[in-house]
């Protein structure tokens, strides 16, 4: 049974676990310093250069696990002590280099990089090299290799770059909160801020939700998680941890379709505002499209208003893929309906700390939103949703033409056309997640099957139109 | 007087929606609009008897067959 994609994941989900499994008991105060001990107990190491360092590290998890840095607005955080400081040399000849008589990798470089020493091998000329990669390519030996950080080369928006002590640092200025770095950071040294501690003293505090009812959001991404129960048992599982009862979050995405539709007919020119991370990028490097960002709340946003405007004493929690939730929760426009927010990580860790074993549990069901509601966990699902939404309007006369962006690089270069006039589609699709949201930082795993798994939840939907699932909405 | 009807998942799956639609068609048909609230709400904590309705707060099993049966008998009296 294979839970997470690394090794990363599984240990911030053994913090998470432990200082969930502490908060119900109320004992976590005092078992605080006992927990990195509990996690890698004995004296010989197995991640660092000995066990203090490694439990020195996992105490910093472990304040990230309770919420972090609150002077820090931004949820992406790095552990300095974490960092190992990758290399950044770039391209080099390693000793691979046969020192061959082809020398193909001189004839293939512009700059006139490369020379030979007296043995015939290659050696770079960082004065003269840019880094275009051209001579690895043509390598017969492959004995050219690229020593790039993989946090910078995850961030695509620029925003990593190294202190003085070479340890990574995050540019909050860029950052868009994707959590691109949290996933691919081979050394779990950048991490997403945890609510979890908010989320169970939210539900401690309803006492069995006779306070006010607590009730989880779920993503339609959750579809292609938790791939070692059935989606019954998750929801079970949901209910088991103490919420009062789960709505899925695709039926919000069912009403913003249905209103971007109708916005995307009068303003003839649309951006989705869906993703969060996507529209913090429009709103820090392309400020001057604000108005051309739907002024629709995401789904999420749009369904906890709803929640609330039924149940105003509510408590609405948000579970998703997504880190970049995190930040949109905080919102001046989002903070009065959503409470707070989980991703499946966490999830998984909350279920382990109370020892909820999901695939023993009854099949509950999850049912209130309509294919095209359920299809925007994945790219492309926006732009159908959009569509079908136009045709049930009967807008037909305004021709949608869109272009679903799979992630954060594809975004740019349409917004950049957008922004000088010259892009040729009327809407744009924005996933700052390549794949879209199954493609999130906080998902359990990215497994090439997750789009399939999502289109089939889509089908599985009892309401087959939007018009349907939205019409009992009163 | 105030109708409430159970769209949870459960009772979604148990056929809310026709049971709203049917009720909406009812009430627009007797000129109640202005009579009776009709709303949503996301599980009343009895999905077994679904579809959960209640009618200023007491509670009603109801389905797509006997929507009709309950507005005229529960409904229509007490107005």
């Amino acid at each position: 049974m294979r839970k997470f994609d690394t090794k990363v994941q599984h240990l911030k989900y053994k913090v998470l676990r432990e200082v969930a499994r502490h908060a119900w008991n109320d004992t976590l105060l005092e078992s605080l310093s006992d927990i990195p001990k509990t996690i890698v107990p004995g004296k010989k190491s197995t991640m660092r250069c000995c066990v203090y360092k490694e439990r020195a590290i996992l105490s910093e998890r472990v304040k990230i696990a309770m919420g972090g840095d609150k002077n820090n607005p931004n949820v992406i955080e790095v552990i300095d002590i974490a960092c190992d400081e990758c290399p950044v040399g770039g391209y080099s000849v390693t000793e691979a280099c046969r020192g061959c008589l082809a020398h193909r990798c001189e004839d293939v470089c512009k700059r006139g990089a490369i020379t030979f020493d007296e043995h015939q091998k290659a050696h770079i000329d960082k004065s003269k090299c840019v880094e275009c990669g051209a001579c690895a390519k043509v390598c017969p030996y492959f004995a050219i290799i690229n020593q790039k950080r993989p946090c910078e080369s995850s961030c695509k928006v620029k925003a990593i770059k190294m202190n003085e002590d070479k340890a990574a640092v995050i540019d909050n200025e860029k950052c868009i909160s994707c959590g691109a770095c949290v996933y691919q950071c081979p050394f779990g040294a950048i991490t997403d801020k945890s609510f979890i501690l908010d989320v169970i003293d939210t539900i401690k505090k309803s006492e069995e939700n006779q306070k006010y009812k607590v009730y989880a959001i779920v993503a339609p991404s959750i579809s292609s998680q938790f791939t070692y129960a059935k989606l019954g048992n998750v929801i079970s599982g949901i209910k088991k941890l103490g919420f009062y009862t789960v709505v899925e979050v695709a039926l919000g995405a069912d009403m913003v379709a249905y209103n971007e539709a109708k916005e995307l007919a009068e303003k003839k020119a649309l951006t989705s505002s869906c993703c969060p991370a996507f529209v913090s990028y429009i709103r820090k490097q392309f400020p001057g499209l604000e108005n051309n960002i739907s002024h629709n709340l995401s789904p999420m946003g749009t369904i906890a208003k709803y929640i609330k405007t039924k149940d105003p004493e509510a408590k609405v929690i948000f579970i998703g893929p997504c880190t970049a939730k995190k930040m949109e929760f905080q919102q001046e426009e989002v903070r009065p309906y959503v409470d707070s927010v989980l991703t499946f990580e966490e999830l998984q860790a909350l279920f382990d700390s109370k020892d909820i074993d999901i695939t023993a549990l009854p099949e509950d069901v999850l049912d209130n939103a309509s294919y095209f509601g359920r299809i925007f966990a994945r790219c492309g699902g926006l732009a159908d949703a959009v569509q079908e939404g136009l045709k049930e309007l009967g807008e037909e006369d305004f021709v949608l033409k869109a272009i679903s962006c799979d992630g954060i690089e594809e975004c740019r270069t349409a917004l950049l056309k957008f922004s000088k006039g010259v892009l040729p589609e009327n809407f744009i699709e924005g996933m700052a997640c390549v794949g879209g949201c199954i493609g999130g930082a906080g998902c359990l795993t990215h497994g090439e099957k997750n789009k399939s798994e999502v289109d089939k939840y889509g089908r599985e939907a009892y309401e087959k139109t939007i018009s349907d699932a939205i019409s009992q909405l009163k | 007087m105030k109708i409430t009807v159970c769209i949870g998942s459960s009772c979604h799956l148990k056929g809310s929606r026709q049971v709203v639609e049917k009720l909406q068609k009812l009430v627009d048909e007797h000129n109640l609009k202005d009579k009776i609230i009709l709303c949503g709400t996301f599980c009343m904590g009895n999905c077994q008897q679904g579809v959960c309705c209640t009618l200023d707060g007491k509670p009603y099993s109801l389905n797509e067959d006997n929507t009709e049966e309950f507005f005229f008998n529960e409904v229509l009296p007490n107005i």
